[in-house]
């Protein structure tokens, strides 16, 4: 507190330089900025007047990217730190069974369903949402505490939960997509919106997505988790409880897999066994398209905010010039590609210069 | 005068190998206490020790007098112990700043105070005359060794630590920034901290320590003022255990 007094004269030098440091480190995500501008200028060219380039497709795109975005938020923080997270979309598919479940189970009788009466809907809504929250972050300290304490590599550990936790799943539905979902949930929220102006899992990925870039910019968790990345034995001769830090960051992405799941849900009214089976490789992709890399240490929320919206701009464009939508599943490996490619020789650039 | 550290018959084992056998060893505020020994000969497990890496089996752990418990790298930094390892173990990915703060982070709120840290170091940087880094805000990827041993020392500094302990500081330095790191180590001797200079270069050791401890395969040979001992002295401690008068006895337990 002694030097309270003498910072107001330093502060503005020291925040100067910092500024600086960080605005070299934020050229590198303006590649893929201009990249993703490109694309919107190109399909804003190629269609017709005031069908891409509308506030309708634009509020589409974005809720398209949403459940991208917020798995891509956690892949974000796990990359930085030397972890890797392939069973996202198996907990996303088992959180969604359980939301589906508890939901349809709690909010009123079959007979009441089949009526579209649920007198138990809040009740049922806040159990599902709480379960759904609850088993995605079990599932999520569970892969931590593998990947911490079994020393076992997490791209095996995670596959290998992943692939349990996909069976369980099935198991437990027979395969078949949970159907019983209130109405309500889905007009109310999957596809209801705030203020009426702005749809609800644009909202919650806005705000995990603003989350994300505070904790992971500006606090000392986010600190600890590049330190974490770039030298284990650094971060924990530091004092850091690396071991502690690295199963927070597993079990929040598996929290935030239950948040994904409970938007699942109520957009599409069920839950499906098989439509989120590649978005763990998705979120990664997304995640290093945006410049986070693999091997840890390097990373940030705005390069993942454009590497998450990427995906969604190029499946409306391509729908829209009716173009097969599975173009886009090329052009993501394309950037991909690229964008890694582009990354190493620049590291390669700095290295030597 | 009291030594900061003083260690008394410690024993330190791993499983069936016995490291160190009995071993003493003192330093005191405002000298250099160079820790010498050959390959082997237990100088890494020592300093372990005192870090809090490896608890000792037996034997007294005295700090500023007091009989203490350090079991933990934790406990050692309580303490104002500090130890710059020969790897650094900084990070290249965090810029000077983050690293000399680095799990002692100063927050306003939940958000880090990067201001305050930032003149904190600076201010640390400046108190020991580094003049050779361009800027604090750099990233230490683009630091040269020499600077890298350098914020790895002002970081010790930074905490107020009491104890610093040097782990071979100039193995990887050519020539002018080995003669920059030994300044800077005198420096903290004379600021009044502990120094515990581990070093193989005995150019390096005469050159800033006031006091040598010898380890031989295990044993404290002796530890003696450097003004007392000569050059090739202290080779022949390290590398037989004694010297005339000084070093290990016959039959003083010393299989091999």
């Amino acid at each position: 507190m002694t030097d309270l007094a003498s910072r107001p004269a330093q502060a503005p030098e020291a925040g100067a330089r910092r500024r600086r440091a960080i605005g070299a480190q934020r050229l590198s995500d303006a590649t893929i900025l201009l990249l993703l501008i490109g694309m919107i200028a190109a399909f804003s060219v190629l269609t017709p007047a005031g069908t891409f380039l509308s506030l309708s497709n634009f509020e589409s795109v974005l809720l398209t990217a949403s459940q991208l975005l917020i798995l891509s938020c956690g892949t974000t923080f796990l990359l930085i730190a030397g972890g890797l997270d392939l069973s996202i979309g198996a907990v996303t598919v088992f959180s969604a069974v359980v939301v589906a479940k508890v939901m349809g189970a709690l909010a009123g009788t079959a007979a009441q369903a089949a009526d579209f009466q649920y007198p138990n809907l809040a009740v049922a809504v806040a159990a599902a949402v709480g379960g759904g929250l609850a088993v995605g972050l079990g599932w999520g300290v569970l892969n931590g505490v593998l990947a911490v304490r079994t020393r076992i590599p997490p791209f095996i550990a995670t596959l290998a939960t992943g692939g349990i936790v996909l069976g369980l799943a099935s198991v437990w539905t027979d395969g078949q997509n949970v159907q019983n979902v209130p109405l309500p949930f889905q007009t109310g929220f999957g596809l209801g919106k705030l203020f009426g102006v702005v749809p609800w899992p644009i909202v919650i990925a806005a705000v995990v997505t603003a989350v994300s870039w505070v904790l992971l910019a500006k606090t000392r968790f986010g600190l600890h988790t590049y330190a974490m990345g770039a030298n284990l034995e650094a971060a924990r001769r530091a004092g850091i409880d690396v071991g502690r830090h690295m199963v927070l960051l597993y079990a929040g992405m598996g929290a935030l897999c239950g948040l994904v799941a409970i938007i699942d849900v109520g957009r599409f009214g069920t839950a499906s066994i098989t439509s989120h089976s590649g978005d763990g490789l998705a979120a990664i992709a997304a995640v290093v398209i945006g410049g986070t890399s693999l091997f840890g240490g390097r990373g940030r929320i705005s390069g993942t905010i454009v590497g998450a919206l990427i995906p969604a701009v190029l499946q409306s464009g391509f729908v829209i010039m009716d173009v097969q939508p599975f173009w886009q599943n090329v052009a993501v490996g394309v950037v991909l590609l690229v964008a890694v490619y582009v990354d190493q020789v620049k590291i390669r650039a700095q290295t030597r210069a | 005068m009291t030594p900061v550290l003083e260690l008394r018959g410690i024993d330190k084992s791993f499983g069936p190998v016995q490291v160190l056998h009995d071993v003493a060893f003192t330093a005191y505020a405002g000298e250099v206490t160079a820790l010498v020994g050959d390959n082997g000969a237990g100088k890494s497990t020592l300093v372990k020790c005192v870090g809090g890496i490896y608890p000792i089996d037996s034997g007294d752990y005295l700090f500023e007098g007091k009989p203490v418990h350090v079991n933990s790298p934790r406990d050692a930094a309580e303490l104002g112990i500090e130890i710059v390892y020969q790897d650094l173990a900084l990070c290249d990915n965090l810029d000077i700043v983050q690293n000399m703060f680095l799990g002692r982070e100063r927050r306003n709120g939940l958000v880090l105070d990067e201001d305050s840290m930032e003149e904190l170091a600076q201010k640390t940087l400046a108190s020991l005359s580094v003049k050779t880094v361009k800027s604090i805000r750099q990233l230490v990827s683009s630091l040269s060794g020499g600077q890298r041993q350098t914020v790895a020392i002002a970081k010790a500094v930074l905490w107020n630590s009491k104890v610093v302990i040097l782990d071979e500081p100039t193995a990887a330095l050519g020539v002018a920034q080995t003669a920059q790191v030994l300044e800077l180590v005198r420096r903290l001797a004379d600021n009044g901290l502990a120094v515990v200079l581990i070093s193989h270069n005995m150019n390096d050791v005469f050159a800033v320590a006031d006091r040598i401890a010898a380890l031989y395969l295990g044993r404290m040979a002796a530890q003696v003022k450097a003004a007392d001992v000569t050059h090739s002295q202290v080779v022949e401690l390290i590398t037989s255990g004694r010297s005339g008068e000084l070093g290990l006895k016959n039959g003083s337990g010393v299989t091999q």
